[in-house]
């Protein structure tokens, strides 16, 4: 019910290293600390002190074990940030019967306007990936926004102007830049490590792109040891340490 | 040499802003360029231990946003998911707000709100009593605070053994294995060089210790591709993301690395041109069974340690250079026979029951898994060994073009420390580092300045006398020992201290044993205390063993209606279970609120290029009537007219903390700080007590760093660039090389009390413990709890860590982290599960020889099938921390610290501890699972009857809204 821009100048988003992630809930807490005083303020949390505690939040941690693709071996233990993945096509737009929910032009990014969100909930049924957050506080839907309020932002010195995650994580696991252009740098990383779209059968192109973990085949470790041998010295077993040795 | 990225640690071209961060044209109304703040300070995170550099946005006087500075040395501007939450910690309903006296029973929560100047008052006249009698009375214990050169100081001008902050349920194994062998440890002592090591083993570290140097220090290595083995029961952290995860049987490690010692000495493999010149592995040590000087270095008339030069095939002094050292063979020394450390290092792991084959089952990795490892150390150790162009000049004058480097790292924390075997296991992986040359090599793990140390360092603990009325100790209470001599025995050979550190029971005991110092009072083992003064430790819930046990010992009585512990004083900031046992309360300011110093007296944050410190300043101001715990105790101590905090009138002689940081002189030019002293701020390290050095160091940022010119950056110990800055810093005593004690003499020395010899000898039935306990060499024995019991009716090991976002951290009362976990689950392998007839969301008991503890399981596959484990310190007592009743941390969340014991299964001399340094082993908990009765209520137990909110706190909001009033704020500006 809401268009969609035909192109996007940029196509702002993240790239998201599973590789690396330790699920520390750093991206978590940060998203949450600038945007409940942010664009979208507040991110409003219910019963915070007491039984059913929850709250608004842009971003989450998932972890999961991963059984082997082989079935046998070794799984794995996977650590997931999940948030709004600024699709090219985004069901939660189109969706949307009053135009809150909207694809800027500009630089793609998949925004929420409080002022005529009506809280109908469509939009967080049609995301497929649970990126929606409904305050029920105020009645409205909110979301990432990929700090379109830090990115831009004068009021911040230019090497903070990232979003408050990426700025954040630990591990460096998380990076951001323009999607659409090949040559950017995150571009050439998710070139380079074989970065994936989630879930694509869907058909949501989302601009986010998670990076695999890297193989682990305990058959084969990376790293060409020979066998250790016994030393077969003359002399005994530790004639081995006859040599000069000086000091 | 690889450097850390000036501008921080995500400065990757795909981790920067846009090259043109101009808002585009887009008529959607967003204003993509709002105030922020209306001001930012630099200050130090205190989410945890970890210490980060933290820019704090204000608007208004209120915390807006936290986020890390990319300049501080310590996280480059990275926070972990603690840090981010800080504002919800500084806003806690449960922060305390004004001094508590207790009016109704110990641990019913009644209190009445009371005065500064009265608490003061009635802290100053029982303590004041206490030291003008018997000044040992006051035992003074601190938990995770970071003041420890302030409070360890208090307590000796106040003239108390016994002192000791949480180190000793912490990691002092850790503490001590490292600082008797290479002078260091980890974490505070030293970091893998994460900017060039090829293959890095983590031991033992679940999600802690340090938190983002070493998440920063990971991503480094997966940049370049280098090789992480994790060996850990669980696979969770960073344990996941490693390349190979070794899921050992807990307490194993230690026989783990010495079949890889095995590996290596029966391949040939080590470096021994690194071990004869770093470390004492051809010192001549005396056969001489049965004689008092069996096992001892052989000296010369000057005391010298021998070495044999097969050169001039006579015995000389080791420290010689040039000399051809003999590392094998037997020899004559003044009659008598002689053999270099090396050589009973290698018959001693070349035996077979160090072998893969042997130790396979008992750990629970494959032996070809053991081989391949031990295969890939040496090749990368030796292969690809590096080079760095950096010339440097040796202890001896010696020029060396390059510095070669053997880029095998490795990191050992909690998992390693936590068991009764760990101090000898933190000795076996130092000796695994040392055999392939890794310490202090590019590529290996590097001290930080102050450290290395002398091996051990040469500070031993004071307190000998058991304390004189109204005078200091001697010196510090907490140290080294160096033999029986040093310990702290009464007449009787009995503790001098209350927590039996330095007795025969825990001769090593660097940091006390906190955990034992509530059950002994309360026995009155070995005496009965007046007061007992704590800080910041949850001794009546998380921080202790048997925590259903502490809880009744605080509230017990004798025939005469007196508590048995009589008097007890808590500083907490928050309403923690312990604040309902105390008979006064001083609150105290939240980290915002506050000064502090990390100091290099103390836990230093440096890095290994060079030393560093950092302060804390009040960015906000306290709106409850709190103060800073450390100014309390400065203002008690003058109130007592402590030595050096009083001047000569009795006036106090520092106003607050703040004061004291810049002021205090530990040694004349050496104090808390060491950046911009002198008069004018122009010198550091040594200096004049400098005015504005506070405001320098905001202007700074809150730190303050020193790099190492090049050259002085490895090879520390043997580094003549490095000790010359080291001695004149104050970091040690002269400009000496540092001998790696791969044979430890001290440890030695006990077994010869043990076996008869010497003038000051264990009672007999201590001996043969320290007999077993104290080989010169590192060993490895079964955990004694497993052992006690009997693996077949305790089948299972059970393990505790902290989640990442509550690490170290007093997190689970946080708004924002209470949403991630507020229910902890006790993690079962899905095969175990499934033999004991267990299904995902059972509920259990979990069963030790000690008591039990009910609780929900969650069935996984990334654990070692004999090992179940859960998040420590999610459970929380009803009504603690300001907490609703009914919440999940109450209702379900369980605290293993029920099953554990503070003493050993059927004795209840001695404590659940290393025998060596007393460190608590809750680790080494063995425990069966019992299916609950499907009719049994979901909920935890034991359960306890819910605390009342104390006077003057109000009930938590049943929302938060935090932000709104910035968006208010921006909107009015706009």
């Amino acid at each position: 019910m809401t268009g969609l821009p035909e192109t996007t100048e940029k196509s702002l988003g993240l790239v998201i290293d599973l590789d690396t992630c330790v699920g520390c809930q750093a991206c978590v807490t940060s998203c949450k600390e600038w945007n409940t005083g942010g664009h979208m303020a507040p991110l409003t949390d219910y019963n915070p002190y007491e039984d059913g505690a929850d709250g608004v939040w842009f971003n989450r941690v998932h972890t999961f074990e991963e059984e082997p693709a082989s079935g046998c071996g070794e799984g794995r233990t996977v650590h997931f940030p999940r948030s709004c993945l600024h699709c090219a096509e985004p069901a939660c737009v189109t969706v949307c019967p009053t135009g809150a929910s909207y694809k800027r032009a500009s630089d793609g990014i998949v925004l929420v306007d409080e002022d005529k969100c009506i809280g109908c909930k469509l939009c967080s049924w049609a995301c497929p990936y649970g990126a929606r957050e409904m305050d029920m506080d105020v009645g409205v839907m909110k979301k990432c926004t990929l700090c379109i309020d830090r990115i831009y932002n004068d009021n911040l010195p230019e090497r903070d102007r990232v979003p408050a995650c990426v700025a954040a994580c630990p591990v460096g696991a998380r990076h951001y830049g323009d999607l659409g252009d090949p040559q950017s740098a995150v571009s050439q990383l998710v070139a380079e490590r074989g970065g994936v779209d989630l879930m694509p059968e869907l058909g949501y192109r989302p601009v986010n792109k998670y990076l695999p973990p890297r193989e682990r085949d305990k058959a084969a470790p990376p790293i060409a040891a020979p066998a250790l041998e016994p030393v077969a010295p003359e002399g005994g077993f530790l004639g081995w340490l006859d040599r000069v040795l000086s000091r | 040499m690889a450097k850390a990225h000036p501008s921080g640690a995500n400065s990757a071209p795909s981790q920067l802003p846009l090259a043109d961060t101009r808002a585009p044209a887009e008529a959607d109304g967003v204003d993509t360029s709002p105030k922020v703040s209306e001001e930012v300070k630099h200050s130090t995170c205190y989410m945890c231990a970890c210490r980060c550099g933290i820019d704090v946005h204000l608007v208004g006087g209120e915390v807006r946003y936290i986020q890390g500075n990319r300049d501080h040395p310590v996280n480059r501007g990275v926070l972990c998911a603690k840090g981010s939450a800080g504002i919800m910690q500084h806003l806690s309903p449960a922060r305390l707000k004004k001094p508590l006296l207790r009016v109704g029973e110990r641990g019913a929560g009644e209190f009445r709100e009371i005065e500064w100047d009265e608490a003061l008052q009635i802290a100053a006249e029982r303590l004041g009593r206490i030291r003008a009698s018997d000044p040992k009375k006051l035992a003074f214990f601190t938990g995770r605070d970071q003041s420890q050169s302030l409070t360890g100081w208090w307590a000796q001008q106040f003239g108390t053994p016994n002192f000791a902050a949480h180190g000793g349920f912490c990691s002092v194994n850790m503490a001590a294995g490292g600082l008797y062998t290479v002078g260091g440890s980890f974490w505070e002592f030293g970091e893998p060089d994460w900017d060039n090591a090829r293959y890095f083993m983590l031991f033992g570290v679940a999600e802690d210790h340090d938190s983002n140097p070493i998440k920063i220090g990971l991503s480094k290595l997966k940049k370049r591709g280098a090789k992480v083995v994790a060996v850990n029961p669980c696979r969770t952290g960073y344990n996941a993301i490693a390349d190979e995860w070794i899921g050992i049987r807990p307490g194993t490690d230690g026989l783990f690395v010495l079949a890889l010692v095995h590996e290596l000495i029966r391949a040939g493999r080590v470096d021994l041109h690194y071990l004869v010149r770093y470390t004492n592995a051809h010192a001549l040590v005396v056969k001489a069974p049965g004689t008092a000087e069996d096992g001892l270095f052989a000296r010369d008339e000057e005391g010298r340690i021998l070495a044999w030069d097969k050169a001039s095939g006579a015995p000389v002094d080791a420290l010689t250079p040039e000399i051809d050292p003999a590392l094998a063979g037997s020899f004559q020394v003044n009659g008598r026979t002689c053999v270099p450390v090396f050589q009973l290092i290698a018959e001693r792991y070349s035996a077979p029951e160090f072998a893969p084959e042997a130790v396979a089952e008992r750990c629970g990795v494959p032996a070809e898994t053991i081989r391949r490892i031990a295969a890939e150390l040496a090749h990368i150790a030796f292969e690809e060994a590096i080079e760095l162009p950096i010339a440097w000049t040796d202890w001896a004058g010696r020029r060396h073009e390059t510095m070669t480097g053997r880029p095998v790292a490795m990191h050992a924390m909690r998992g390693i420390s936590a068991h009764s075997n760990g101090f000898h296991t933190c000795r076996a992986i130092h000796l695994l580092q040392v055999l392939l040359g890794t310490v202090e090599v590019p590529g290996g793990f590097r001290f930080k300045p102050p450290y290395p140390k002398p091996c051990p360092p040469n500070l031993k603990p004071a307190g000998k006398d058991g304390g004189k009325p109204m005078t200091p100790l001697s010196g510090a209470p907490l140290g080294f020992v160096f033999g029986p001599e040093d310990l702290l025995l009464d007449e009787a050979g009995g503790p001098v201290r209350i927590d039996k550190a330095y007795s025969w029971q825990a001769p090593l005991a660097a940091h006390g044993l906190m955990h034992m110092v509530i059950a002994n009072a309360w026995r009155g083992d070995p005496y009965r205390t007046d007061t007992l003064f704590m800080y910041m430790a949850n001794m009546a819930w998380n921080s202790s063993m048997n925590t259903a046990g502490t809880i009744a010992m605080l509230t017990d009585k004798d025939e005469d209606g007196g508590y048995k512990i009589p008097f007890i004083i808590y500083s907490d900031a928050y309403y923690s279970e312990t604040v309902a046992y105390a008979d006064l309360v001083l609150p105290d300011t939240t980290y915002l609120e506050r000064h502090d110093c990390i100091s290099l007296l103390d836990r230093p944050i440096s890095h290994a290029d060079g030393p560093a410190d950092a302060i804390r300043h009040p960015v906000v101001e306290p709106d409850r009537d709190v103060r800073p715990f450390q100014t309390v105790l400065l203002d008690l101590g003058a109130r007592l007219g402590l030595p050096g905090m009083v001047d000569e009138d009795g006036a106090p002689k520092y106003r607050d903390y703040a004061d004291y940081i810049v002021n205090h002189e530990r040694t004349p030019g050496i104090g808390p700080l060491a950046g911009w002293r002198g008069r004018n701020g122009a010198e550091f390290g040594r200096g004049a007590p400098n005015p504005d050095q506070l405001r320098r160091y905001i202007d700074n940022g809150g730190f303050w760093q020193h790099e190492l010119e090049p050259q002085a950056r490895y090879y520390k110990m043997a580094n003549r660039a490095y000790l010359n800055f080291a001695a004149h810093m104050g970091f040690l005593p002269e400009a000496e090389p540092i001998v790696f004690q791969l044979y430890s003499e001290p440890l030695q020395r006990f077994r010869l009390a043990a076996a008869g010899h010497g003038d000051i000898l264990p009672p007999k039935e201590e001996r043969a413990r320290l007999k077993a306990a104290f080989d010169p060499l590192p060993i490895w024995y079964s955990p004694f709890e497993g052992a006690a019991v009997g693996e077949k009716d305790f089948p299972l090991s059970a393990l505790t860590q902290r989640p990442m976002h509550m690490y170290h951290s007093w997190g689970s009362q946080n708004a924002w982290l209470r949403q991630i976990t507020s229910q902890n689950r006790l993690f079962v392998h899905r095969r175990t599960a499934a033999d004991l007839g267990l299904a995902d969301d059972d509920w259990v008991w979990i069963e030790s020889h000690h008591g039990r503890v009910k609780g929900q399981i969650r069935l996984v596959d990334g654990v070692n099938p004999e090992t179940v484990w859960t998040w420590n310190a999610i459970g929380k007592r009803r009504g603690a921390w300001m907490l609703k009743d009914g919440a999940p941390e109450s209702e379900k969340g369980f605290l293993l610290n029920h099953a554990i014991s503070e003493f050993l299964p059927g004795d209840k001399t001695h404590s659940n501890s290393d025998p060596v340094t007393g460190q608590a082993a809750w680790f080494d908990l063995r425990v069966r699972l019992r299916k609950c009765d499907p009719a049994e209520l979901p909920r935890t137990e034991p359960r306890y009857p819910p605390l009342p909110a104390p006077a003057g706190l109000e009930p938590p909001p049943g929302k938060l809204s935090f932000g709104a009033q910035f968006r208010r704020w921006r909107r009015k500006a706009s």
